[in-house]
C-alpha cells in the first residue's frame, strides 16, 4: 500500500528539514548583521502568512485579524518587559493571542464570506483605536520602549518560532483534522452532517494559527524596540501575509512561504533601490498577481511542469 | 440643555449627510458588483485632490469641481471593471471565491493610488479657504461649506435614488443585482451594467471627496478611514441596501456627534464597537428583518 | 419503542408554515417513505430530523432520547446519517477521503485516520465505487455523486438513514442500481427514511409510506394504502398530473 510510510521513509522526509534547520541555526556564525536581520523579516513574513494559511486556505474564511494577533503579542512584550524570563513572555503572548482569537471565533462562527472578513478587519480597527485611546488618556503615554535583545537572539527565536509553527502545520495538514478543515471550507453543512464538530475545529485551528503570530509579535517587538498602537496593530500587517500566502499558492504547504521569501526580498529591494516608488511596484504586483496567477505561483509551477511533462511523454508516443 | 441636544443633532446631520453620500457609491459597487471595494477611500481621495488642484491652480468654484470629478471618476471606475474586475468574475469557482479575490485586488488598488496621488501631490497635509465663514442655523453655529456639503449630498442622493428607481438604466441595475442569470436572458448585457455600477460608485466617490475637500483637511493617505465609515455605514444600513445606506449614514453621524460630545477620543471605538454588534446581531443591518 | 418519534413537528419560515404540527414514529428496521408535491415540506422535515433546523414548537426522539436542539454533528454520531436533495460532496477530495471523513468523524466512537481508510475501502466496495476511489468526487457523473454521498452517510455507521431524492436526475438503468443499493442497505439492518418522486421505487422499497401536503400530514399507511387513497391521488398525483409529469 502506498498509503502506509515505512519507518525509513519517515526518516528520509524527515532529514531535509532537519539539514535546513541545522543550516539556518548556524547561518548567524556567517552571515553579517544585515543579511541576519533580513533574514529575520523573512522568517516573521513566513511566521503570518503560513499560520494564515494554516486557518484560510482549508477553510476558505479570509481572516484579515493577523495584525490584531501580532499585536497583542507586541503589546504583551511591550507590557511585561523584562518582568518575565523572555521564553516565558514569548508563550503569554502567544496564549494572549489564542484567547482572543478563541473569544473572536466564538462570535463570528455564524458569520460568512464577506461578513467574516469585514469582522475581522474591523477587529484590527477597534484594537486599534482603543488602544491608542486608552494609552492616552488612562497611561499617559503614545509609546513603549521594549528591552532590546540583540540581533542574534531575535534570529533564534523566530527561527524556534517558525520550526514549531511547520512542524505543527505540517502535522495538521496531514492529520484528519486537516482534512476535516478542507470538508469545511468544500461544504460546511455537509461536514457537520458527516459528523465533524465544524465549530470547535474552526476556533481552535483559528486559535492555534494566533497563537504564532501572537510569539511572532513578541520577538519582532525587542528587535523595533519602540512601539506604539500604530505601529503593533498597523493593518498593513493584516493583508500582506494574506497576499504573500495567495501569490504562493495555498494548495500547499511550501506556497506561502515561497510568497512570503519572495515579498520580503522584493520589499527590501524595493525599499533600498526605489523607495518614494516602492508602495506602488508593490501594489501593482498585488493586482497582476491576483489577476494572472489565481492558483499562486505553486499552482502556475505545477501547470507548466504538467504541460511539459505531458508534451514529452507525447513526443516518446507520438 | 435644549439647545446642546439640537447642536449635537445638527452636527450629526452634518457629518451623517458625508457618511451616507460616501457608503451609497459602496454599497452599490457591493450590493450589484459584489466588489467590496476597499480602495473606496482612494476615489473620494482623487475627487478632493482634483478639486483642490482646480481651486489652488485655476481658482474654478469646487462647487463647478463636482461636474468634472464625476465624470472622471466615472471613467476611471468603469475601466478599471472592464480590465480588471470581469476578468476576475468569469474565471471565479464561486461567489465567495469572486469576492474574496476582488476584495484583495481592490487592497492592491489602494496601494497604487495612493502612491501615484503621493508622487503626483505630496504626502503633506492640504486644505483651503471655502464658504468658511459661520453661520446661525438654529440657534447654532456652524460653518456655510458645512451646510453646503449637506445641501449637497442629500440632493445627489436623491437624484442617484431617482435615477435607480425611474430610469429604465436604473432598473436594469437593480435587476443585475436581484437576479444576475434573469438579468442575463433579459437581454441586459451584464458586464456593462456591472461596470456601469462600479463606475456609478466611484462616481459617487469623487463627488463626495469633492465636497469633503470644501470643509475638511485632505491628504492622500486619507482613504482608508473614509472606507472604514463607508463600510460601517453600508453594515448598518444592510449590505447593498441604497435607502439603508442613507439611514445608516446620518445614524453613524448622529452617534459620531453623541460620543464627540462625551469623549472624543473614543469616536472611532465607538464606530466599530457598533459595526461588529451589527455584524453579530443583526448582519442584514439595523433595518433588516 | 419507536427508534425515531416526532411530536408535533413544526417549523415556520416568515409567516408560513413550513412543516405543521406533524407528528410520526419509525420502527427499528423500518423503510418509510416520504412523498408529498413540491414545497410540501418533505426536505425540511429532513432537516428537523438531523437537526439543520430546530422545531419550534415540537420535539423528536431518538432511542428515546430527546434530541431537538442538538447540532448536527451530534446527532450524527447518536446514529442519524442523511444525503442532500442537491448533492453535497465535497469537490476537490478523493473519493475515499470524502468517506473515510464519515468513518474518522462520524461514527461513534470515530475511527483513527488509518482505519478509517480501510472501512472506507470495505464501503466503497459495497457501493461499488472502488474504481474511482482516487478521482476528485467534483468529477464523477451525478449518479455516483449520489451514490458516493450515500457510502459518506454509511461510514458513520447509521443506524437511520436519511435519504433525499437519491434517484432524481438519475435514468432507469441508474435507478435500478439504485434500488438494489437501498435493498442490500436494508440488508445491513439499517432504517430507512427516503423522499422520493419515482413512484415504483418508493412502492417496491417501502414498508410505509407518509404524506406531506402544505406541510401537514395527509396520510400514512402502507404502499397498498396510499395506492388506493382517493385523498392522495386527488391531491398528489393529481397536481403531479397537472405539472406534467
Amino acid at each position: 500500500m502506498n498509503g502506509r510510510i515505512t519507518t525509513l521513509n519517515r526518516l528520509q522526509r524527515g532529514i531535509v528539514p532537519l539539514v535546513l534547520l541545522a543550516v539556518f541555526a548556524l547561518s548567524p556564525l556567517v552571515l553579517k548583521q544585515y543579511a541576519l536581520i533580513l533574514l529575520t523579516n523573512t522568517f516573521m513574513y513566513i511566521i503570518l502568512a503560513v499560520s494564515w494559511s494554516m486557518f484560510s486556505g482549508p477553510t476558505g474564511y479570509i481572516s484579515l485579524a493577523p495584525a490584531a494577533f501580532f499585536g497583542a503579542g507586541v503589546y504583551t512584550s511591550a507590557v511585561l518587559g523584562f518582568a518575565l524570563p523572555f521564553p516565558l513572555i514569548v508563550i503569554t503572548g502567544g496564549l494572549a493571542s489564542f484567547c482572543m482569537a478563541f473569544l473572536v471565533g466564538a462570535l463570528t462562527l455564524r458569520l460568512r464570506g464577506i461578513y467574516f472578513v469585514m469582522f475581522t478587519f474591523g477587529l484590527v480597527e477597534l484594537l486599534l483605536n482603543f488602544v491608542l485611546w486608552w494609552e492616552v488618556t488612562v497611561t499617559g503615554t503614545t509609546g513603549r520602549v521594549v528591552p532590546p535583545l540583540g540581533n542574534t537572539t531575535v534570529f533564534y527565536f523566530m527561527l524556534a518560532i517558525l520550526a514549531c509553527l511547520l512542524l505543527t502545520a505540517f502535522r495538521l495538514k496531514h492529520s484528519k483534522y486537516g482534512f476535516a478543515l478542507q470538508s469545511i471550507g468544500q461544504g460546511e453543512e455537509a461536514a457537520a452532517h458527516t459528523g465533524i464538530h465544524v465549530t470547535a475545529l474552526k476556533m481552535n485551528t483559528f486559535a492555534l494559527s494566533a497563537f504564532f503570530m501572537g510569539a511572532a509579535g513578541v520577538v519582532m517587538a525587542t528587535r523595533w524596540t519602540y512601539i506604539d498602537p500604530r505601529i503593533a496593530f498597523n493593518p498593513t500587517l493584516s493583508f500582506l501575509p494574506v497576499l504573500m500566502a495567495i501569490f504562493g499558492g495555498l494548495g500547499q504547504l511550501y506556497g506561502p512561504i515561497i510568497g512570503a521569501a519572495i515579498f520580503t526580498y522584493l520589499e527590501e529591494f524595493l525599499i533600498t533601490r526605489f523607495p518614494y516608488h516602492y508602495m506602488l511596484i508593490f501594489g501593482i504586483t498585488m493586482v497582476i498577481a491576483i489577476r494572472y496567477l489565481p492558483d499562486g505561483l505553486v499552482g502556475l509551477v505545477q501547470k507548466a511542469w504538467k504541460q511539459w511533462s505531458r508534451r514529452k511523454h507525447g513526443a516518446a508516443q507520438g | 440643555m435644549m439647545v446642546t441636544i439640537l447642536d449635537i443633532i445638527i452636527a450629526g446631520m452634518l457629518l451623517g449627510g458625508i457618511y451616507a453620500l460616501i457608503a451609497v457609491g459602496l454599497s452599490l459597487q457591493y450590493g450589484v458588483a459584489r466588489v467590496l471595494n476597499i480602495a473606496h477611500g482612494e476615489f473620494i481621495m482623487l475627487g478632493a485632490f482634483i478639486t483642490w488642484t482646480l481651486y489652488t491652480a485655476f481658482g474654478v468654484n469646487p462647487l463647478l469641481s463636482l461636474a468634472l470629478c464625476g465624470p472622471t471618476l466615472f471613467l476611471i471606475g468603469y475601466v478599471l471593471y472592464i480590465v480588471l474586475f470581469s476578468r476576475l468574475r468569469v474565471r471565479a469557482a464561486s461567489p465567495g471565491a469572486y469576492e474574496g479575490n476582488s476584495m484583495l485586488a481592490c487592497f492592491g488598488l489602494l496601494f497604487i493610488i495612493q502612491n501615484l496621488a503621493i508622487l503626483i501631490w505630496g504626502a503633506d497635509i492640504k486644505g483651503y479657504s471655502f464658504f468658511a465663514f459661520p453661520v446661525d442655523f438654529a440657534g447654532a453655529r456652524f460653518a456655510a461649506n458645512r451646510l453646503i456639503t449637506l445641501g449637497f449630498a442629500i440632493v445627489i442622493g436623491l437624484v442617484f435614488y431617482l435615477f435607480l428607481a425611474r430610469t429604465r438604466l436604473g432598473k436594469a441595475i437593480r435587476a443585475s443585482a436581484q437576479e444576475p442569470e434573469a438579468a442575463g436572458l433579459m437581454g441586459v448585457n451584464i458586464d456593462r451594467v456591472l461596470a456601469l455600477c462600479f463606475g456609478l460608485g466611484a462616481l459617487m466617490a469623487g463627488l463626495g471627496g469633492a465636497l469633503i475637500s470644501m470643509s475638511y483637511k485632505i491628504q492622500p493617505t486619507m482613504g482608508l478611514e473614509y472606507t472604514m465609515i463607508a463600510l460601517i455605514v453600508i453594515v448598518l444600513g444592510g449590505l447593498g441596501s441604497i435607502p439603508g445606506s442613507f439611514i445608516g449614514g446620518f445614524l453613524l453621524g448622529l452617534v459620531g456627534s453623541i460620543v464627540t460630545y462625551v469623549e472624543p477620543g473614543l469616536a472611532l471605538v465607538a464606530y466599530y464597537v457598533i459595526f461588529m454588534m451589527v455584524l453579530l446581531l443583526k448582519p442584514k443591518g439595523v433595518l433588516g428583518k | 419503542m419507536a427508534l425515531l418519534k416526532g411530536e408535533k413537528v413544526t417549523r415556520y419560515f416568515g409567516g408560513l408554515a413550513a412543516v405543521f404540527d406533524v407528528s410520526f414514529e419509525v420502527q427499528q428496521g423500518e423503510a418509510l417513505g416520504l412523498i408529498g408535491p413540491n414545497g410540501a415540506g418533505k426536505t425540511t422535515l429532513f432537516n428537523l430530523i438531523s437537526a439543520a433546523l430546530t422545531p419550534r414548537p415540537g420535539a423528536i426522539y431518538f432511542k428515546g432520547r430527546k434530541i431537538t436542539g442538538l447540532s448536527p454533528y451530534r446527532i450524527c454520531r447518536m446514529g442519524v446519517a442523511r444525503t442532500f436533495q442537491t448533492v453535497k460532496v465535497f469537490p476537490d477530495l478523493p473519493v475515499l477521503t470524502n468517506v473515510m471523513l464519515g468513518a474518522s468523524f462520524g461514527a461513534s466512537p470515530g475511527l483513527s485516520w488509518g482505519d478509517a481508510a480501510e472501512e472506507a475501502s470495505e464501503i466503497l466496495e459495497f457501493v461499488e465505487l472502488s474504481a474511482v476511489r482516487d478521482t476528485p468526487a467534483g468529477e464523477l457523473t451525478l449518479a455516483n455523486q449520489k451514490r458516493l454521498e450515500v457510502a459518506r452517510a454509511l461510514a458513520t455507521r447509521p443506524d437511520l438513514l436519511l435519504l433525499d431524492e437519491i434517484m432524481e436526475g438519475l435514468n432507469p438503468t441508474e435507478i435500478a442500481r439504485s434500488m438494489e443499493l437501498i435493498r442490500s442497505i436494508r440488508g445491513r439492518g439499517v432504517t430507512i427514511i427516503m423522499i422520493e418522486h419515482v413512484m415504483k421505487a418508493i412502492m417496491n422499497l417501502c414498508d410505509r409510506i407518509m404524506v406531506l401536503h402544505h406541510g401537514s400530514k395527509l396520510a400514512e399507511g402502507t404502499p397498498g394504502e396510499i395506492a388506493a387513497s382517493d385523498e392522495v391521488i386527488r391531491v398528489y398525483l393529481g397536481e403531479r398530473a397537472h405539472a406534467g409529469s
